[in-house]
């Protein structure tokens, strides 16, 4: 059914376009609207057992996996030629990426465990929270999956037509969908979950990831902070 | 030179009763609500212990405050700004609720719904985490209440360094005084320091220190990082929340409801002006005894005329300069030396300080022959080991706490004398280093304590106060979405994480 042309320009060309949208003005009006609602719902504090060893595996496994992505599919291409030839590209790509990701989805397993297992945690678990973290973990698996079947396309010429998509959805190419036509379907499916987490970021906690990000801006702030009359006045007020 | 002013408090410990009204009319106030159960903004330890969360004072083990490396800068303990992020995942340093306790209530409805049974029936505890029955209540704010407890455990209280502790095991030699607890509003704040979202800080006008809660993210550096653990994670809400030296009603020129309340009048409030910037340079100096008096030498005197025009060119209202003339702090703090900041060597600068208490001599089988030096009985003497204190109060200096000890006696004799008419006390004055007019001050402060003299509070100016008529007309002090907030609320957003049942989870058979 995903071959379907219809159906193909549907979920790799419209899709992912709604998903963007949704996550951009949707954290938006979430970070304007809601302020309170942003946070990071840390647990920390009513279970240590577990968290120390499974938010960190997982925390920067993926932080790897993401920056590899936007390396990997983003960087121009002269660049990446100047540096490694496809096929070394696609084996950094496999190698960097097959260890984080396996780092990460140990890591969120062993945070699943603790989520669902400590009724102090499974019980003051939203719904969205663990259905949020099981999506990961299947996008985890489904990126993972994608490292033995690369193997069989060593040529590099798949990873091109991938990078392809990726910049073409980036760059506003209404093309970008046909390119999808005949990948394999792992990869489609890991294409389509990775945008619906991108859908359902703005009312969930992933929006703590925009949070991570600002939060470097500590590394250049001085350490203690006053705020005067004046400062506090001029602050937005509430709606 | 840059003057700023900050309502300061301190404890008069020697009349401390140990009542917890301070607590419960705080807890009443600020913290009866889900997420924040175990916390207490306010709370009244039983010392020696190791108190509420337990072992808080080690910072060996939980990191809090400050440390100075070896060039003579400070950085949190818990580590520089890349380390701190480093930990963002999993803060190694943070408390879990069992540090604090479980908050729990009783499953009072069983004692009306049990069926016959052949004994009583008894109300368990159900945890108000879970909502499920719990085995065992094992700790809580004052848990070593009135020495509860074995002394092997409470023995563990850090301030017993260099003090040979065992025979204070003993019953003939044991000892305790009342700790009531709050945030210390320091003037180098670690909490302020450690948060990565910059979501805290301190008020220009009054010193107080706030969390933004629409911009705290629940990194929870903060909870690690104040070595006094007086700010607490809201489990609820995932945010940070401290004590906010109830500043609405500052602003009002009103005393905290803790200092409002207490029955012993033992809680002063009173303007301090300070040389912010001497802080950092105060904060670093090498001797860890040293830090109280570095942080007395940052206080100004608000008779001083430069002082005086360099605080209104700061922008320091003409009522707080003159409030600060009347500072009760002031004078307990500076010009009589009676009053101490907690635990000084976190190199937090609090400015919540402690006047320290008086005890029974060591001994009544010696109660004849009491060692005196002059005309004072030797403080040293007293039932209260000297060093106890002064690990609490100086970072281990002895002199000035044995300074106020024999201030405090000085008092307590020339009022004896004199209403005995035993002599003028002339002699005890001097030896005291008291003039007259200082000791009956002190009298009127501390034995009489009028409110008048006790809350010593400016207004704010109405032009920098928040606008409260308006959030109470409009939204009230409500946290979130002003007005459309307000549980029970679904949020398109998510809403909180605690369970939405409050009541018990699931009934009890037996």
């Amino acid at each position: 059914m995903l071959a379907n042309s219809y159906v193909n320009t549907l979920l790799f060309g419209v899709y992912p376009y709604i998903c963007l949208v949704v996550l951009l003005i949707g954290s938006l009006i979430r970070f304007d609207r809601e302020p309170y609602t942003w946070k990071s719902d840390s647990s920390q504090m009513l279970r240590k057992r577990e968290l120390r060893l499974g938010s960190n595996l997982f925390h920067y496994g993926v932080i790897v996996v993401i920056l590899g992505h936007f390396a990997g599919f983003l960087a121009p291409h002269w660049a990446v030629d100047w540096a490694l030839s496809p096929v070394a590209h696609q084996l950094l790509a496999m190698v960097v990426g097959g260890i984080a990701g396996l780092t990460a989805i140990v890591g969120l397993t062993i945070l699943i465990h603790r989520r669902l297992s400590d009724p102090r945690i499974r019980l003051n678990s939203r719904k969205w929270d663990i259905a949020i973290t099981l999506m990961l973990w299947l996008q985890l698996l489904l990126g993972l999956l994608t490292v033995p079947l690369s193997a069989f396309h060593m040529d590099g010429e798949l990873f091109e037509t991938l990078t392809g998509y990726v910049k073409g959805i980036v760059t506003l190419d209404g093309g970008a969908a046909a390119l999808m036509v005949g990948v394999p379907l792992t990869y489609k499916l890991h294409i389509l979950l990775g945008f619906t987490l991108f859908l359902v970021s703005p009312f969930t906690r992933m929006i703590h990831i925009w949070s991570g990000a600002g939060a470097l801006s500590y590394l250049f702030r001085p350490y203690q902070i006053v705020r005067t009359p004046k400062t506090r006045a001029e602050e937005p007020t509430r709606p | 030179m840059k003057i700023r002013a900050q309502i300061a408090m301190v404890l008069n410990l020697d009349k401390c009763i140990g009542c917890h009204t301070c607590s419960v009319t705080c807890k009443q106030v600020w913290t009866s609500r889900q997420g924040m159960e175990y916390a207490w903004f306010n709370n009244v330890e039983t010392k020696p212990g190791i108190g509420y969360p337990k072992d808080w004072e080690n910072q060996e083990r939980w990191k809090g405050g400050w440390k100075r490396r070896k060039n003579g800068k400070i950085v949190p303990k818990q580590g520089g700004r890349l380390a701190v992020l480093a930990n963002i995942f999993a803060n190694p340093n943070l408390p879990e609720i069992d540090d604090y306790y479980e908050p729990f209530t009783f499953d009072y409805e069983h004692l009306q719904k049990a069926p016959e049974l052949p004994t009583a029936p008894v109300a368990r505890p159900l945890s108000l985490v879970t909502g499920r029955p719990m085995e065992k209540i094992e700790w809580g704010p004052n848990w070593e209440e009135i020495l509860g407890g074995e002394f092997d455990k409470r023995s563990q209280d850090y301030n017993f360094e260099a003090v040979q502790k065992d025979i204070y095991g003993q019953f003939e030699n044991t000892f305790m005084m009342y700790l009531p607890r709050l945030c210390e509003h320091c003037l180098n704040p670690s909490c302020v320091a450690s948060c990565p979202s910059g979501s805290i800080y301190k008020r220009e006008e009054d010193g107080i220190v706030l969390i933004d809660q629409d911009k705290c993210r629940g990194w929870r550096m903060c909870v690690s990082g104040c070595p006094y653990k007086k700010i607490y994670y809201n489990w609820t809400s995932g945010k940070a929340e401290k004590c906010i030296f109830c500043y609405p009603r500052i602003e009002a020129g009103q005393p905290t409801v803790c200092s409002e309340t207490c029955v012993g009048r033992i809680r002063y409030l009173g303007v301090l002006l300070y040389d912010a910037d001497g802080i950092e340079k105060a904060a670093s100096v090498e001797d860890e005894q040293d830090l109280y008096e570095a942080q007395l030498k940052l206080f100004l005197d608000p008779s001083d005329p430069a002082v005086i025009e360099q605080a209104r060119a700061d922008g320091i209202a003409d009522n707080w300069i003159e409030a600060a003339q009347r500072s009760p702090a002031y004078k307990m703090a500076v010009d009589w030396k009676i009053a101490f900041p907690l635990h000084p060597e976190y190199r937090t600068l609090p400015m919540v300080w402690y006047v320290p208490p008086l005890s029974p001599i060591q001994s009544h089988a010696n109660a004849g022959a009491i060692d005196t030096i002059g005309e004072i009985p030797d403080v040293r003497s007293l039932r209260i080991p000297v060093r106890y204190l002064a690990n609490l109060l100086t970072a281990g200096a002895e002199a000035p706490i044995v300074s106020a000890l024999e201030r405090l006696l000085a008092m307590r004799i020339y009022f004896r004398q004199r209403q005995l008419g035993e002599g003028d006390g002339a002699a005890v004055l001097a030896q005291a280093e008291l003039s007259k007019a200082q000791v009956e001050d002190m009298h009127r402060y501390l034995a009489i304590a009028n409110y008048e003299d006790r809350f010593v509070i400016p207004t704010s100016h109405r032009e920098e106060a928040e606008d409260a008529y308006g959030l109470k007309g409009s939204c009230g002090f409500t946290f979130g979405n002003g007005c459309d907030y307000g549980p029970p609320h679904s949020s398109l957003f998510g809403g909180k994480m605690g369970r939405r049942k409050l009541t018990p989870f699931r009934p009890l058979d037996t």
